[in-house]
């Protein structure tokens, strides 16, 4: 067993045309992937939507005793933002890809979670 | 012993790692324990060479790994796969399931080439930095970031499953065409290496057997087929290697040959009902088809071939099959000579990647000869010269020197061109 994040990166002119339907759709898309993930017999640790990417602030830590610096966000301007993510365990890579390819966004990253307890030498 | 236990580390290692691998899923522990287990053989060998070395090997890096396993603190964790992985023994498509996993696409691609060369071809770093022409500091920072990659993310030792086999196998196909090549090639006086020709057709064959429908995979076993059906003819009277043009075709396994031209038709038939038409492998199983029936290199179908490298350069756009392209191109009878040079030729030297590559200099040369425009063929022969590393090469192009600066200028159509290096060549890959 493993545990991947995905980060789920979308266009967000969905925000924009936002209105009781298409929020349902999403909902609906959503939990399909819920059906999909328990029937690979992989489970759903966690996971949340994100408000969109102008509601962020970002706080840039300095050396030292110079204080941070707190700006409007997001941390990176892009095409396609991050707008929410899962905690997944899975068998191993192919079966998290697998799920990734069911994930309702756009583009997922799948990156590893790192096992902060126990034995890390190996 | 030594040279017993050698032997039977260059024959045997991948298949002791792939089943030590099935047992950790660890890379890194299961070479120590393959390692560890050829270190043992030097020892107890001596007092009895194993009936089947293979299944020796394989005992002890497999006991080497559990005893490694049971020690560690990841055994907790690990208990549950343990007890399954226990009761399963080491499959005969270990090996294949090792190749599918280091041409995995969550890897980098130049780090799939280095680490397949490194596990499942068993060569050192150093050998697999001079095979793919990049440094061993280079080779050794790909290997390592794969393994990383493959125990971070857990990427499993597994086939993949059979609705993704097909595009999991490009990456797999250029992995064992590279390592057919590798084999194949003369390098300065080495004669081929047949362990490695034999490794990358087996796997070719293992790959045949598990997708028998896939175009591509048949068309690079029979290009592997079709090269090694040239076998006998290879070697010179010294034992020295023979270029194609030079070699004596009534050498050649016609058996082998009937085998590679079925598989080749196959390969294009197959190939042709799919929605892309035929793909680079089956086309060179074609060039490599006209090649082994033709029966000399004078009455080579060059037409044919030259339209075969129009569809290959049109799927795989690369300056070196644009130069077999102009190479075949040169041959045709009654060709343009001139044009080749200027249009063909000529672009071709302003390319980067052509900068130390044999064959170009070497075609332009023999296109110059045929010209009458010795002075010129002289120097680019001399050119040649010091760009390969091919003993075979080096022997062929000093004669043709020696004859540029002999004879009077005059047209000669009918020699053999130093581009059948690179046709030769070409029927294992670029």
């Amino acid at each position: 067993m493993a545990t991947y994040m995905f980060l789920l990166f979308d266009d967000e002119s969905w925000w924009d045309d936002l209105n009781d339907e298409s929020w349902q759709a999403a909902m609906v898309e959503h939990q399909a992937f819920s059906a999909a993930v328990e029937a690979a017999g992989a489970r759903i640790l966690g996971g949340e939507a994100l408000q969109r990417s102008t509601t962020a602030t970002v706080v840039r830590r300095g050396a030292g005793d110079v204080p941070p610096v707190v700006t409007d966000g997001p941390f990176i301007e892009t095409k396609e933002a991050l707008g929410g993510y899962y905690i997944i365990e899975a068998d191993d890579l192919d079966q998290a890809l697998t799920l990734a390819a069911g994930c309702p966004a756009g583009t997922i990253e799948v990156r590893p979670v790192l096992d902060t307890g126990g034995d890390t030498s190996s | 012993m030594t040279e017993l236990v050698a032997e039977a580390h260059r024959r045997h290692w991948p298949t002791v790692l792939a089943s030590t691998v099935r047992l950790t899923r660890d890379i890194d522990l299961a070479e120590e324990c393959t390692q560890e287990a050829f270190v043992q053989a030097l020892t107890a060998w001596p007092a009895g060479v194993p009936d089947v070395p293979v299944a020796w090997l394989t005992t002890v890096a497999r006991n080497q790994a559990l005893t490694a396993l049971r020690r560690g603190a990841t055994l907790r964790r690990r208990l549950p796969d343990l007890v399954v992985d226990l009761d399963e023994q080491p499959e005969s498509t270990d090996p294949l399931r090792l190749i599918f996993t280091c041409c995995h696409p969550a890897i980098a691609i130049p780090s799939q080439v280095s680490l397949t060369l490194r596990l499942v071809v068993g060569l050192s770093t150093a050998e697999v930095a001079s095979s793919l022409l990049i440094s061993e500091t280079t080779a050794a920072a790909r290997i390592t970031r794969a393994k990383r990659k493959i125990a971070a993310a857990s990427i499993p030792f597994a086939l993949p499953p059979s609705d993704r086999l097909g595009e999991r196998l490009e990456a797999v196909l250029t992995v064992i065409n590279l390592l057919y090549a590798t084999g194949h090639t003369a390098r300065g006086a080495e004669l081929w290496r047949r362990e490695r020709t034999a490794r990358a057709l087996s796997l070719g064959r293992m790959l045949a057997g598990l997708l028998p429908d896939e175009p591509e995979v048949l068309g690079l076993l029979a290009t592997m087929v079709l090269a090694e059906a040239r076998g006998e003819g290879r070697l010179g009277a010294d034992g020295e290697l023979l270029l194609l043009a030079e070699q004596d075709r009534n050498l050649w396994n016609a058996g082998l040959t009937r085998i590679g031209l079925d598989i080749a038709a196959r390969s294009l038939e197959l190939g042709a009902a799919r929605p892309g038409g035929i793909d680079r492998f089956a086309i060179q199983a074609a060039i490599a088809g006209l090649h082994a029936t033709a029966s000399s290199w004078a009455t080579t179908d060059w037409p044919q071939i030259a339209i075969m490298y129009d569809a290959l350069l049109d799927r795989w756009p690369s300056p070196v099959i644009a130069l077999n392209r102009a190479a075949a191109r040169s041959l045709v009878p009654g060709a343009d000579l001139s044009a080749v040079l200027r249009d063909e030729l000529a672009p071709l030297r302003t390319d980067p990647q052509m900068a130390d590559y044999t064959y170009l200099p070497a075609t332009t040369a023999d296109v110059l000869r045929r010209l009458g425009r010795l002075p010129e063929a002289a120097v680019e022969y001399e050119r040649a010269l010091t760009l390969t590393q091919s003993e075979a090469e080096r022997r062929f192009l000093r004669r043709r020197l020696a004859e540029t600066s002999r004879r009077r200028p005059a047209l000669d159509p009918t020699a053999l061109p130093s581009s059948s290096a690179g046709a030769d060549r070409y029927g294992a890959g670029p």
